[in-house]
């Protein structure tokens, strides 16, 4: 198991907002975006030539710096977000709201 | 011998395999849910079909962490057998116990249907009663069965025997045809390099009995209980 970024409170954790996208790797062939471009196709738009369907996760996190709130978005996207087999990953984190009370 | 059909929420072909080991073809069989940690002392784990955790996040991605598996996994590292069926496969891809991973079906339909089977090796405990190259007629049930791996992935299965069975026509041709879900080289099946973790999309306790129209899935339980039958004294527990 990789080295893992505890997150029991240490000093003051900050709330951050991470956006994931998750996409198929290039080689894996993609029907969903097939079909849309087919779709998108009978609608006119014939300036599309090529579509790629993939996921898109929004995340609230504490952490205590942004360096480990990236970490930990990175090792829930190696472990558990995406499949390395068939799919890649990016994600930005930025700083969160603060909670409400 | 005894059968352990795991059980997690969502999963919907744990009755058939029960039926299909317990009441048609003799052996103990049970249920096994997936939060226990405890595999009852089973020979074999049969991972049935359905759609744990809905398929959430990616078919089998949830379901690789429930407590279950664990055991599932050290029960594999100590040469236990273990068949995965359809979302079984499923999750022994997502858990890495098997290489490779499924994709959405290149028709985007799910698909239900009877298909054709050329199995590719009978030196293991999943085929051995089956001749080599005869063609099974097992059905399918699923809308992510494509199976993929790179290259790479490819060849070494290959290289290694380790393709278990390939959608075929009736005459045993690997053809685009006969392929019903866009899975790379036809592939149906796959098994381990120890040979004792082995998984399938098609159903073969779905066709165990004639009044379901076919019984050639019991060739592969069969099989199963044969190379059981034969390791029964050796084994330690």
């Amino acid at each position: 198991m990789s080295e893992t970024v505890t997150s029991e409170i240490v000093g003051q954790l900050q709330r951050w907002q991470a956006r994931v996208e998750v996409t198929l790797k290039p080689v894996v062939l993609d029907p969903q975006g097939d079909a849309v471009l087919h779709g998108l196709h009978q609608l006119g738009f014939d300036a599309v030539s090529r579509v790629r369907v993939g996921k898109y996760l929004e995340l609230t996190l504490a952490a205590a710096s942004q360096n480990d709130a990236e970490t930990l978005v990175r090792q829930m996207c190696d472990r558990l977000l995406a499949n390395p087999v068939i799919e890649s990953y990016t994600f930005s984190v930025e700083p969160g709201n603060p909670p409400t009370a | 011998m005894k059968f352990g059909v795991v059980v997690f929420p969502g999963t919907w072909s744990d009755k058939d395999c029960l039926h299909v080991l317990g009441p048609v073809l003799g052996q103990e069989a049970v249920p096994i849910w997936h939060q226990d940690t405890d595999l009852q002392g089973c020979d074999c784990i049969v991972l049935p079909g359905g759609f744990s955790y809905g398929d959430y996040l990616r078919a089998g991605a949830i379901a690789r962490f429930a407590p279950v598996m664990g055991a599932i996994k050290g029960f594999a590292d100590r040469g236990g057998l273990v068949l995965g069926i359809c979302n079984g496969f499923q999750i022994l891809l997502e858990a890495g116990m098997l290489p490779g991973a499924l994709l959405r079906n290149q028709s985007l339909e799910f698909r239900c249907v009877w298909t054709h089977l050329r199995v590719e090796n009978t030196d293991t405990p999943f085929t051995r009663l089956c001749r080599p190259g005869q063609v099974l007629r097992i059905p399918i049930s699923h809308g992510e069965g494509n199976y993929f791996g790179d290259d790479e992935t490819l060849d070494r299965l290959e290289a290694t025997n380790s393709v278990l069975v390939r959608y075929c026509d009736a005459q045993g041709n690997p053809t685009p045809d006969a392929n019903p879900n866009g899975s790379r080289r036809n592939i149906a099946g796959v098994i381990n390099e120890g040979r004792n973790v082995a998984a399938m999309m098609p159903h073969p306790e779905r066709c165990a009995e004639a009044i379901l129209g076919g019984e050639d899935g019991r060739l592969i339980f069969g099989s199963m209980i044969a190379s059981l039958a034969e390791r029964q004294p050796a084994a330690s527990h």
